[in-house]
């Protein structure tokens, strides 16, 4: 932990966005992570995907549990609004923010425990109900702030820092979130931001749940031979076989490719996820295909990465799915948003 | 790129863009960080250390250092380095047991050095500790040089010039007043001395021969002349309306001293627009701030002379323009006058060695400068060694003394029979400067405080008496302020490839994004692909070896590195460490040494 403040000095090059923003009008405050954590670089990342995105930080909302992971929403967009709730309780309160205010951009930073243990069930119901928002997991497999327990998300047959191997099944969240019928599913790693900043940024403009699960290494407690969840592990078996590239909806789009060689997917907002390089017959949109080939992947000890998964028409977002009136409930006059008991007396006669 | 070498003092010695500039190598952050402790004392023995002269430098040095701060970089304005120089000069203790002394039983070597300058009162300086007899020939009562009869008293008051000039002389030295050598080669046929150090300076100021100079003769005045005659207190009043032909520093004394003597209205004339003045900017500001008006674009074509008394000055006007690559073209407009009852030239200076014979195997070149070894400073006749603006024109005191010193070690070596280029190589320390888990030897928190500004005395009062010192010097909190400006580039960022894990922590952390882990490729490929472009090529790119884990390396782009140390804070395996940088100078008979040692 650092006690100074990161100097305000700046690089003069510094290139302001639409808003006239440059990246550094996007940090938060200085990190208290243990130096060289994976989670710094995903805050990093965090960082450049909302100053690239234009996106205002005050129409941001951070939301968070417990654990490292969802510490570090202090350390990005200072400027946004933010809550940290209890322990495994983002999902709902992401909920409850999204059906509020629609118009929020909504982040989520959560970790393998708040998401995979405690919180597991508020984490599938978010994906199934289809909350608009950016769920970050940063994936490292170790409780770093209990100091070094195997967590749900640990491989079976990985070993803890003082040698014991890990006997019990790993969940795995990609999968997990495929079978919840998530609409975006993607992998990636901390040590990766080429990767992963499109990732973010397409994951901004998806309109439902976008998960993307980061691998994350735990500097104190899992960066050891025997760990599968270590900087050079992840770096020798990570597989980035599922290259995209993001594109705005207000960026002309010039390069023309071959047929057959990209494949497009249309975003809700206008924008576009092309995909330059894909395995042999690898569908991004097809969810049973994508779950096959990670299962037969996965079994090799590869992990691999990437926007794994996108539909955004698989299912309807929260609000479509309620009917839910375009104006953001918080932006509706109150008599119209509590039209008063005479009206509720009037709807509970149609039920009788 | 290949790796760099950070075992070549060079590389980190560059990094510290102050001390890299200044002509001795002074330790600028060191000594800075030590008057921040209140160390003042040691924090002047630092820089009498390389600049011998820290009171009169502090007033009036040329500031190279200030030009290449990296302050000016990452903020607007350098930090005030001269200026704090002086409040080490003016805070200090009482040095006299501190300073290096003369031993009783002397070497047998004689030394004679002509003008008592601060060139020559270097080469004393360094040789007079190591036993040497050294005799300084002065053709004037009093010793300094140009430091004396040039420099205005309302910028060295004469107390600090006389107190640094007589740390030196009082080892010891044998100084001859009133004494000019008429003839070199009776010097050195005498047989007297070992070796000859000519610091006799460039005292010849430049004329401007355009009509009417000899009419006019009584109001013209040659600049460096007329100082030198209001230092003695020969002169003591000038017309109401001065001219002042030249834009250089010696032009700024003289519009000043001219605005202490009787001068109503003083123009400064220059030939060219304002960007191409010799006078350093904070010079023009001081003359400015006294009513002294400068004129740009203005060409002197003649002295105009009515009854036998000058009346003024005609000018050719010019229009300038100034092209993307800024050079400048000139159009001629109209022919102006200008009323003027004084001139004084102040357009550059020439060396003048009318007491060397051209038989004595000192051979001269073109401009009649001596031809020197660059890096010995002996002519071509063996033992004979110049230095200071009589080596290579009209620079400044600063370089005096590196000449000073470098002429010292040469002629230490003639004197023991070592060759002149065996001069030991400059080595470095390199320390740790981690203290505890995230703390340092050095403050590390960047403070965004803007530079201090000088207090200057009232315009009434310094232009009531000719000796005021203009500038009061900085308050105590002003060098509290000022001090912490320092980026401490000196303590470096050194990097240790085999040790990172290529987490991204550093290159995450760092402020002005210096960082870069990339794969390896030629010099402007990789300035292009950054984490921001390094477009600076004056400032070197660090490149580690392959890391660990990929095989990529690590890039630093040394420009606006504020030496924060978060790469080191952050950094989980200490493949980053911040550690103090110490360049080891050797000077006559003192070889570097490393202090382990």
């Amino acid at each position: 932990m650092s006690y100074i403040r990161k100097p305000v000095a700046r690089h003069p090059s510094l290139r302001a966005n639409a808003l006239g923003l440059t990246l550094r009008d996007y940090e938060g405050a200085m990190s208290t992570m243990c130096a060289g954590c994976g989670h710094d670089s995903i805050t990093a990342a965090i960082v450049r995907a909302f100053h690239e995105t234009d996106t205002p930080p005050y129409m941001v909302a951070k939301l968070s549990g417990i654990g490292c992971s969802s510490k570090t929403p202090t350390y990005f967009l200072s400027g946004a609004h933010g809550f940290n709730s209890a322990h495994g309780r983002m999902p709902a309160i992401a909920t409850g923010a999204a059906a509020a205010n629609r118009a929020l951009t909504l982040i989520g930073v959560s970790g393998d425990g708040d998401s995979l243990s405690i919180g597991i069930g508020q984490m599938s119901h978010a994906i199934r109900r289809n909350v608009n928002m950016l769920y970050v997991l940063e994936n490292n497999g170790v409780y770093g702030l209990t100091k070094g327990q195997f967590s749900a998300s640990a491989d079976p047959g990985s070993k803890s820092k003082r040698g014991e191997p890990n006997t019990q099944q790993s969940i795995d969240p990609v999968l997990l979130a495929l079978s919840l019928g998530a609409t975006f599913v993607a992998r990636s790693f901390s040590g990766d931001k080429d990767q992963l900043v499109p990732i973010l940024k397409a994951g901004l403009a998806h309109r439902g749940f976008a998960l993307v699960d980061v691998v994350s290494p735990c500097v104190t407690f899992n960066d050891h031979d025997g760990s599968t969840k270590s900087y050079l592990y992840t770096r020798e078996h990570q597989q980035a076989a599922i290259e995209m590239s993001f594109v705005p909806h207000r960026e002309e789009i010039v390069a023309q490719y071959a047929p057959g060689t990209t494949r497009e997917v249309a975003m809700h907002d206008g924008s576009l996820v092309r995909f330059s390089k894909v395995p042999d017959g690898y569908d991004p949109t097809d969810r049973r295909m994508v779950m096959d080939w990670l299962l037969e992947h996965q079994r090799s000890g590869a992990i691999p990465t990437g926007l794994l998964f996108l539909d955004p028409d698989a299912n309807p977002e929260m609000h479509a799915a309620s009917k839910t009136p375009e104006m953001p409930l918080t932006d509706m006059p109150y008599d119209k948003l509590c039209p008063g008991s005479a009206a509720l007396d009037a709807l509970q006669r149609g039920y009788r | 790129m290949r790796p760099t070498d950070v075992k070549d003092p060079d590389y980190f010695h560059k990094v510290v863009d102050c001390q890299y500039a200044c002509p001795a190598h002074t330790n600028v952050p060191e000594y800075i960080r030590l008057i921040a402790q209140g160390r003042y004392t040691d924090a002047y023995l630092l820089n009498r250390q390389s600049n011998v002269f820290p009171g009169i430098l502090g007033r009036t040095c040329d500031r190279p250092c200030e030009p290449a701060c990296r302050r000016t970089r990452v903020d607007e304005k350098p930090v005030a380095i001269c200026r704090l120089k002086r409040v080490a000069a003016d805070l200090r203790d009482d040095v006299t047991d501190l300073l290096p002394t003369a031993p009783a039983k002397k070497n047998g070597k004689r030394v004679a050095c002509i003008g008592a300058g601060p060139a020559s009162l270097v080469v004393a300086n360094d040789l007079m500790p190591l036993g040497y007899e050294v005799t300084i020939f002065e053709k004037l009562s009093v010793p300094g040089g140009l430091m004396r009869s040039n420099i205005p008293a309302f910028r060295l008051p004469e107390e600090v010039l006389n107190e640094e000039i007589d740390m030196i002389l009082r080892m010891g030295v044998d100084i001859r007043y009133d004494s000019p050598v008429k003839s070199l080669k009776s010097l050195l046929d005498g047989g007297a001395f070992d070796a000859v150090f000519v610091g006799s300076g460039a005292p010849r100021g430049k004329e401007l021969k355009i009509p009417g100079r000899e009419e006019a003769a009584a109001n013209i005045h040659i600049g460096i002349d007329w100082l030198e005659s209001v230092a003695f207190g020969h002169t003591d009043k000038i017309g109401e309306r001065v001219l002042i032909i030249g834009v250089g520093n010696t032009a700024m004394d003289c519009c000043r001293t001219s605005a202490r003597l009787g001068g109503k209205s003083i123009k400064v004339m220059a030939r060219k627009p304002r960007q191409f003045f010799k006078a350093s900017p904070w010079e023009l500001e001081d003359a400015e701030e006294e009513n002294v008006e400068i004129v740009v674009d203005h060409e002197p074509t003649a002295f105009v002379v009515e009854n036998g008394r000058l009346t003024g000055v005609r000018f050719q006007r010019y229009e300038s323009t100034i092209d993307a690559k800024g050079k400048l073209s000139q159009k001629p407009l109209d022919e102006v006058f200008f009323p003027a009852d004084d001139v004084i030239l102040a357009i550059g200076q020439e060396n003048a060695f009318p007491w060397i014979e051209r038989d004595i195997g000192i051979e001269f070149d073109k401009w009649d400068v001596p031809v020197l070894d660059a890096t010995t400073f002996e002519s071509t006749r063996k033992g004979v060694f110049f230095g200071g603006d009589a080596a290579m024109g009209p620079k400044n005191i600063i370089w005096a003394a590196e000449h000073g010193h470098q002429a010292a070690i040469s002629i230490h070596n003639h004197c023991e029979g070592i060759p002149l280029h065996e001069r030991p190589a400059p080595g470095m320390n390199l320390v740790s400067a981690k203290m505890g888990l995230h703390e340092w030897s050095y403050k590390n928190d960047y403070n965004p405080v803007g530079r201090q500004k000088m207090t200057h005395v009232d315009l009434a009062e310094r232009l009531r008496e000719f000796g005021r010192e203009v500038e009061v010097g900085f308050t105590p909190e002003q060098v509290a302020r000022e001090v912490e400006r320092c980026l401490n580039c000196d303590v470096q960022t050194v990097f240790t490839d085999r040790l990172c894990i290529e987490c991204d922590a550093c290159v995450d952390v760092c402020p002005v994004l210096c960082l870069t882990i990339t794969s390896n490729g030629e010099e402007e490929d990789l300035r292009g692909r950054l984490s921001a472009p390094a477009e600076n090529l004056d400032q070197a790119l660090f490149v580690s070896g392959p890391l660990p884990q990929t095989r990529r390396v690590m890039i630093k782009d040394e420009d606006l590195c504020v030496h924060c140390g978060l790469c080191a804070e952050r950094c989980p395996t200490a493949a980053w460490d911040m550690q103090k940088f110490d360049l080891l100078l050797s000077y006559a008979g003192r070889k570097t040494c490393t202090k382990a040692a």
